[in-house]
């Protein structure tokens, strides 16, 4: 979308955008009548489980499914031997580079990680299907296998970046600087893998007709999945659809496509059935990535007023799926003389990472902002005032400009509303009892991004309007939000809009991720809004005739000049109109360009301020999160309710990354060992405190309303702010996630 | 294998059905009923998604057989009607809704708990926050809601 139309949203007196509206969505929600994937009915429905390869790399030498075949209710079991094959993708499906999402499923003897599908079991039951597939019985013949991320660590290998994503960064001479610098800190760290858990599990129903396919999923980028389907299964586009209308959490697991879905769809396909495969919990660890490990090293050299004369961040981190930005702060937090930024990766023979909430920032930023404590530390400053003193009023990289930055406001008004200044500096001399107490403090960031969206937005004779746009509803608000963007920009009553969503049939939205969804989907409401306001000027009598467009004010249910106007429903009965339709297409070549564009003349970014206290039990060293506050600069807020929530989840899961979550690998032999939510410790009610969100509310002046995007910057910051109240508390700097007790005795 | 006759009362409504013994309670709610509105998350007891209220007591569908509750009563979330569900709504409850509906059971079934006298390893005389806090936590939201769904349940005391 231009800036023009961007500008022109804006104009638009704000009447619902910022309201905490309740989601739209709710009653469905609190009454169970929301319909997820696995809860579509078919009849004559056929249920699939998954069978695991239990070594990491090899060749199946045999497999016997007779025993399975003969359980009652077995319809088929499909293998390397008898499935059909799945097509190969092209070089031009984004598919394609995501290692571990192109694997040619059940169409090769070859095994690539512990716990790939190897066969699938279709019955009438589910009950039948898992008790089958248990019964399969498979041998191999072991290859050699690359298993242990800390053994291989030193073999890692520089990470190509893009125009989007950049993996490394000079800026004079960092090591030289580090050497002569009078104060620095050089510390490593270590982060575990994790998971994502939605608490729904990855499921699909599918349905052959033919050679249309219709597919309930539980996917975070609708459009995506069915160019995928279509291409692997030889089918044209327009014959498949995806419908998704409510996904329960996602985070990042449900952006590629991952073998249940195929799995699904083939599966029906063989059987002619409609075929359920709904993922065990322990399914979802064995074919859905989650967060690579990575090590990292921060260096930062100081003079002794604290200004930061070297800033060297480095990072080793898997290979597969998305690479992350784990070194992205660092491109833009600090004004550091001196900057060395490098990116790495390590090849293993295991299931491949994902992009799991703000993949490399969350994990970057614990790195980045301990380091920066640790360096307070050293200096004998007040962390927020070191982070103050190396403040840059441009991009230090790249000298450009930000388009927002607010970290100084969002520091004054935490540091005020947490009682900042109450805290002793001293380590551990804030004692209550057994607890030892700290506080700590940790910026958070995450990059911006704005995604090509297309919508259409219909008004009726009666004045109420229809948007559709394939939107995903994970739990962000998607309709309730667009809904009041539209409200808005058409001058009408909340209650007037209605919202379609999950569905590839409507016109394809962005997908749910990189905290772009509803800055992505707004841009293309607004700009489809502002052609319908065009298209009904044009049908308006007097006194709205011969008026520009741009004299013209859309409110109270239609519009206006000056003191006079007319309704929506009297315009388009005047010109005898049943309804007024605008369509915005998705455009990716005028993506690109703007993209392009727009990066060359700013750096566009959410960030904000995290404040934690902590209560360390001095004699077991655990650990408890008592007090939490964020102020946050995410431009324009759409829905105060939703944005709130939202920013207060990625907190919670940053609590998680900090205190309790790690998926733990057996390095003999590539096998998740803790592939549950008993073995998997996601925090619980028990351990979250009153989480305060304050957010500033200031709209970014290069994006349409004003959008910065909300869904990862939370999480951001989190694990580095628990660790530095955690240093502040006992005196110790944990360097290792998550920080578990035995880190502190 | 034969199958096992037994009844119970969904929602107040009687069902008759022929169940496997293996069958779990959930299963049978979810595919055999078609009452989808409680969860399945982790198949294992360790997230609470599955929670249904049996003759008032909140449990695990999951891991519960069918055959265990014949001639038990029953209440999903399609046969709640309680303040608390508008109570979630205002707060903020939830955000991708598939841990809803057990946790609107189970704190159900938690006021009811408390209510007659059963203790928690907060200790605390009434019901405070901290309190909620632990009699809640055998619901995992992954969305990170705890602190609306304290407030929802804090509204309806």
């Amino acid at each position: 979308m231009s800036t023009e139309v961007a500008e022109a949203g804006r104009a638009e007196a704000v009447r619902q955008v910022g309201r905490p509206a309740d989601r739209f969505d709710a009653p469905e929600k609190v009454t169970g009548r929301a319909k997820y994937a696995a809860e579509f009915p078919y009849p004559d429905l056929a249920y699939a489980a998954l069978v695991h390869s239990t070594v990491a790399r090899g060749r199946i030498t045999a497999l016997d499914a007779g025993a399975a075949r003969a359980v009652r209710g077995v319809i088929e079991v499909l293998t390397h031997e008898n499935a059909p094959k799945m097509r190969p993708l092209s070089r031009l499906n984004l598919g394609s580079f995501v290692k571990g999402t192109n694997v040619d499923y059940l169409g090769t003897d070859q095994v690539h990680w512990n716990g790939q599908p190897i066969a699938v079991v279709v019955a009438e039951t589910p009950e039948a299907a898992r008790h089958a597939a248990s019964l399969v019985r498979v041998t191999y013949e072991e290859l050699p296998a690359k298993l242990d991320f800390a053994a291989e660590e030193p073999h890692a290998v520089p990470q190509k970046g893009n125009a989007i994503m950049r993996s490394a960064a000079d800026k004079g001479d960092a090591h030289a600087a580090l050497a002569a610098a009078p104060v620095k800190v050089d510390l490593r760290f270590t982060t575990p893998p994790q998971n994502h858990n939605a608490i729904e599990p990855h499921a699909t129903t599918a349905f052959w007709q033919g050679d249309r396919l219709t597919v309930h999923d539980t996917t975070q980028s609708i459009a995506f999945l069915r160019k995928h389907l279509a291409m692997r299964f030889g089918v044209p586009e327009r014959n498949v659809r995806v419908l998704a209308p409510f996904v329960g959490g996602g985070f990042g697991g449900k952006g590629m496509v991952w073998a249940g879905t195929l799995l699904a769809v083939l599966a029906a396909r063989a059987t002619g059935r409609p075929v359920r495969l709904a993922l065990t919990r322990e399914s979802v660890y064995h074919t859905v990535g989650g967060r690579t490990p990575t090590v990292q090293r921060v260096a930062l050299g100081a003079d002794r007023d604290g200004r930061l004369t070297a800033l060297i961040h480095t990072s080793v981190a898997r290979s597969g799926g998305m690479p992350g930005q784990v070194t992205a702060a660092s491109r833009h937090l600090y004004a550091a003389e001196t900057v060395h930024l490098r990116q790495s990766l390590v090849d293993l023979d295991l299931l491949p990472p994902t992009a799991m909430r703000a993949p490399g920032e969350a994990i970057g930023t614990f790195a980045l902002e301990a380091a920066v404590d640790e360096l307070a530390w050293e200096l004998g400053v007040d962390p927020i005032e070191l982070r103050m003193r190396n403040e840059p009023e441009r991009d230090p990289l790249t000298g450009r400009a930000f388009s927002h930055r607010m970290l100084r406001e969002a520091y004054a008004l935490g540091a005020e509303r947490f009682g900042w200044r109450e805290r002793d500096p001293r380590p551990g001399a804030m004692r209550d009892g057994r607890w030892l107490v700290g506080m700590g403090v940790a910026t958070a960031y995450h990059p911006s991004l704005i995604m090509p969206a297309a919508a259409t937005v219909r008004l009726g004779a009666d004045g109420t309007v229809l948007v559709r746009c394939g939107l995903h509803e994970i739990g962000v608000g998607a309709a309730t939000a667009q809904a009041q963007i539209a409200a808005d920009a058409l001058g009408v009553p909340l209650e007037s809009v209605r919202v379609e969503v999950g569905d590839s049939d409507l016109p394809a939205g962005p997908m749910a991720g990189g905290s772009a969804q509803t800055a992505s989907a707004a841009a293309g409401v607004l700009a489809a809004c502002d052609k319908l306001k065009r298209q009904v000027l044009a049908l308006a009598g007097p006194p709205l005739r011969g008026r520009k467009p741009e004299e013209v004010q859309a409110r109270d249910g239609g519009l206006h000049v000056g003191g006079s106007g007319m309704t929506y429903a009297e315009i388009l009965a005047g010109a005898g109109r049943d309804h007024v339709e605008a369509a915005v297409k998705a455009g990716w070549a005028r993506f690109l360009a703007r993209t392009a564009r727009d990066g060359r003349r700013w750096v566009r970014a959410a960030s904000g301020a995290q404040f934690c206290e902590v209560r360390v039990d001095a004699d077991t060293g655990e650990v408890r999160v008592s007090r939490w506050l964020g102020v946050f600069d995410v431009g324009r807020v759409v829905n105060a309710k939703t944005a709130a929530s939202q920013l207060r989840g990625g907190i919670v899961m940053g609590i998680g990354l900090a205190l309790s979550e790690q998926t733990l690998v057996d390095p003999r032999t590539g096998r998740v060992v803790n592939p549950s939510l008993a073995e998997y410790h996601v925090p619980v009610h028990a351990d979250i405190p009153r989480i305060d969100v304050h957010y500033l509310d200031d709209p970014d002046p290069t994006t349409p309303l004003g959008l910065l995007g909300v869904g990862e910057v939370g999480i951001t910051g989190v694990a580095a702010a628990v660790a530095n109240a955690v240093r502040h508390a006992t005196g110790r700097r944990v360097l290792d996630l998550p920080i578990t007790l035995d880190k502190l005795l | 294998m034969g199958v096992t006759q037994i009844r119970m009362k969904v929602n107040g409504v009687t069902e008759s059905l022929d169940v496997e013994p293996w069958a779990s309670l959930l299963d049978t709610l979810r595919e055999r009923l078609g009452l989808t509105g409680t969860k399945k998350g982790c198949d294992q007891g360790a997230c609470g998604a599955c929670t249904v209220l049996a003759d008032g007591v909140r449990i695990n569908a999951c891991l519960a057989l069918a055959v265990q509750y014949d001639g038990s009563e029953i209440t999903t979330v399609e046969g709640v009607d309680h303040p608390l569900q508008q109570a979630f709504v205002r707060h903020d409850g939830f955000q991708c809704g598939y841990c809803t509906p057990g946790q609107i059971c189970s704190a159900i079934g938690m006021l009811a708990e408390h209510a007659a006298g059963m203790p928690s390893a907060v200790g605390a005389s009434g019901l405070t926050e901290d309190e909620i806090r632990e009699r809640m936590s055998g619901n995992l939201c992954r969305c990170g809601a705890y602190n609306g769904i304290l407030d929802a349940i804090k509204e309806v005391l």
